[in-house]
């Protein structure tokens, strides 16, 4: 009697739709067009002939795609003391040092407070690290600087760099992945014979490859699309970063001078993010489930 | 007293000989995290108490700064406002709308397609994609909004959008939002695919009825590490509001419309470089922040812990 019961209930209950209807394809396809249309007319803009660039009435997209505002760019950089190429390698190297950097030193953090947990002093350093996320780098960035300054690390790559390494979100993302490895896998090594170090590189690292490369994404373009760092912390032009740039052709609000050149800039500067992101979307959706707050 | 203190050291001394490698691992990241989190932390509470125009020392001058802050700095209270009616609409809304997006995201194929296109604006370059939603907003007739506006006879005249006292926070606020879709809303999607199925077969059996009922006795309890998380980060991120409002408006903004309190950070150290003023405001924003996020994870674990 009672497992007819249960049955018939399982049967009514399985009207709950787990797929989604055609009306919700509809909505759901829409508001993602409604949401990519900035980017949409942003890439399209950036291959607009002068001619089309100011048409009016306006036109959503581009009809003789041309690469003159690219080369249009490189030409208004030119006016500047440093070439284009200076800005890409400034930013090139400060996101690809500050993610590699991050990631090898919060892994090496957060293997203690996830395989260790009882080891003294490893609670009280991850309360610090959970309070350190609540506050946005922004409230931290005065003092930073006088940091930065005090250890003469003004208009340097250093100073673009270390105070990015040791992010609290990188560590607690990579902490919340390396407690559900299991700690038979580091007893059995050790057993082994093998050193924690070995341990480390060989075992652990490869384990957690997702978190790793997720670090790796979201620093990247964190760094490559911030602009406050560089604006504080640098003073030669030598040593700027494309954001920077950005604002220097763009000429702030309301202007609309070298409207091709601005176009391209951005262009440059959204393109290297969607791409990342792309490539290794996989690898964030495997990580992202860890990240939550065990309160 | 003296044996407290040889028991305390013989600890240390057991700990250091257990876990010495260990801690050599935590050790090039404490020091870093010391010098720039830490440090500027401790720095900026007591500088505000002080008088820094970093040509002379710092001078103590007690409370004054916050006297000030509080009493007679009206682009101050200006700058709280705009702050707190940006994160009360932008931070729940930015928060539900992650949630359902992800929630209705999970039941489509092509999820990697629909994810992408969500997340997509926050991977954009804030000063990048500020000059299209500048052009969007122009307050001239050949902007965007202004030219549909006017086609569509809505109105005759163009809306000066950027300088309009009323406009500038509603389109400070359109922009953020648009590009709120962010960590948050991936740790929901990725937290939604890892809820068990064999949870939501056991609800079925146990009398769950519909789609909502399902959320609220299954999806949300099992997702609350997740959903914490977001909650922080909304927190976080809509009270340190500032790039997207100077890209769109200015420091400072016309008749301070677009003022928030990052902003009044940036102008009276950046600008003024008053380091001790802006240090208390750094410590106001920082006590905001850290007060609400406590809050959020106390309520958190009270549900039904």
């Amino acid at each position: 009697m009672a497992s007819i019961i249960t049955r018939k209930r399982a049967g009514f209950h399985r009207l709950i739709k787990r797929q989604a209807s055609p009306s919700e394809y509809l909505i759901m396809t829409t508001l993602a067009l409604l949401t990519m249309l900035p980017i949409v007319y942003m890439v399209s803009t950036s291959f607009k002939p002068l001619e089309e660039m100011f048409l009016y009435p306006p036109r959503f997209l581009v009809r003789h795609p041309t690469l003159r505002n690219f080369a249009e760019l490189i030409l208004a950089i030119d006016s500047f003391q440093v070439p284009f190429a200076r800005y890409l390698f400034n930013s090139l190297l400060v996101a690809t040092v500050t993610a590699g950097g991050s990631v090898i030193l919060s892994s090496l953090a957060a293997y203690p407070l996830a395989k260790y947990p009882r080891m003294p002093g490893a609670k009280f350093f991850f309360t610090i690290i959970i309070s350190a996320l609540m506050f946005a780098p922004e409230v931290t960035q005065i003092p930073r600087y006088l940091i930065v300054d005090k250890l003469n690390m003004i208009d340097t790559y250093f100073g673009l760099i270390l105070p990015a390494l040791a992010g609290s979100y990188g560590l607690f993302l990579m902490k919340q992945f390396m407690e559900q490895l299991p700690t038979e896998l580091i007893e059995a090594a050790k057993v082994d014979g093998a050193t924690e170090w070995r341990i480390f590189w060989q075992i652990i690292m490869p384990l957690v490859r997702p978190a790793w490369i997720t670090l790796i994404i979201f620093s990247f373009i964190g760094t490559w699309n911030d602009f406050f760092t560089p604006l504080i912390f640098t003073r030669s032009e030598q040593m700027k970063t494309l954001p920077l740039m950005m604002s220097n052709i763009g000429g702030g609000p309301g202007v609309v001078a070298r409207w091709g050149a601005v176009a391209a800039a951005s262009m440059v500067m959204i393109l290297p993010t969607l791409i990342l992101f792309v490539f290794l979307q996989r690898f964030v959706m495997e990580t992202m489930a860890y990240s939550g707050i065990k309160s | 007293m003296a044996q407290a203190l040889t028991m305390r050291w013989n600890a240390a001394k057991r700990a250091w000989h257990e876990y010495h490698t260990m801690y050599l691992f935590m050790l090039p990241f404490t020091i870093l995290f010391i010098v720039f989190v830490v440090a500027p932390v401790v720095t900026a509470i007591y500088l505000s108490f002080t008088y820094y125009n970093m040509l002379e020392p710092p001078r103590w001058i007690g409370l004054s700064n916050y006297r000030l802050l509080f009493l007679e700095d009206d682009v101050f209270l200006t700058a709280i406002k705009n702050t707190l009616l940006f994160a009360i609409i932008t931070g729940p809304l930015a928060y539900f709308t992650s949630f359902t997006l992800a929630w209705l995201i999970n039941r489509l194929r092509l999820r990697q397609a629909y994810t992408l296109a969500f997340y997509a604006p926050s991977l954009t370059s804030g000063i990048a994609i500020s000059v299209i939603w500048l052009y969007f907003f122009a307050n001239d007739r050949y902007g965007l909004l202004n030219y549909l506006l006017i086609q569509t006879g809505l109105t005759s005249e163009p809306v000066a959008w950027l300088q309009e006292q009323s406009t500038i926070l509603p389109v400070i606020i359109i922009i953020s939002l648009w590009m709120s879709m962010g960590t948050s809303f991936l740790v929901f999607l990725a937290g939604l695919q890892s809820v068990p199925a064999e949870l939501y077969e056991a609800g079925m059996v146990d009398g769950i009825s519909s789609s909502l009922q399902e959320i609220f006795y299954i999806t949300l309890p099992v997702m609350k590490p997740q959903l914490l998380f977001g909650a922080v980060m909304a927190i976080v991120n809509s009270f340190a509001v500032f790039q997207i409002a100077a890209q769109v408006a200015g420091v400072p903004s016309p008749l301070y419309a677009g003022h928030t309190i990052v902003a009044h950070l940036y102008m009276y150290g950046f600008i003024h470089f008053e380091m001790g003023y802006a240090a208390a405001i750094a410590v106001v924003l920082f006590a905001m922040t850290f007060i609400l996020g406590r809050v959020s994870i106390r309520l958190f674990s009270e549900r039904g812990a």
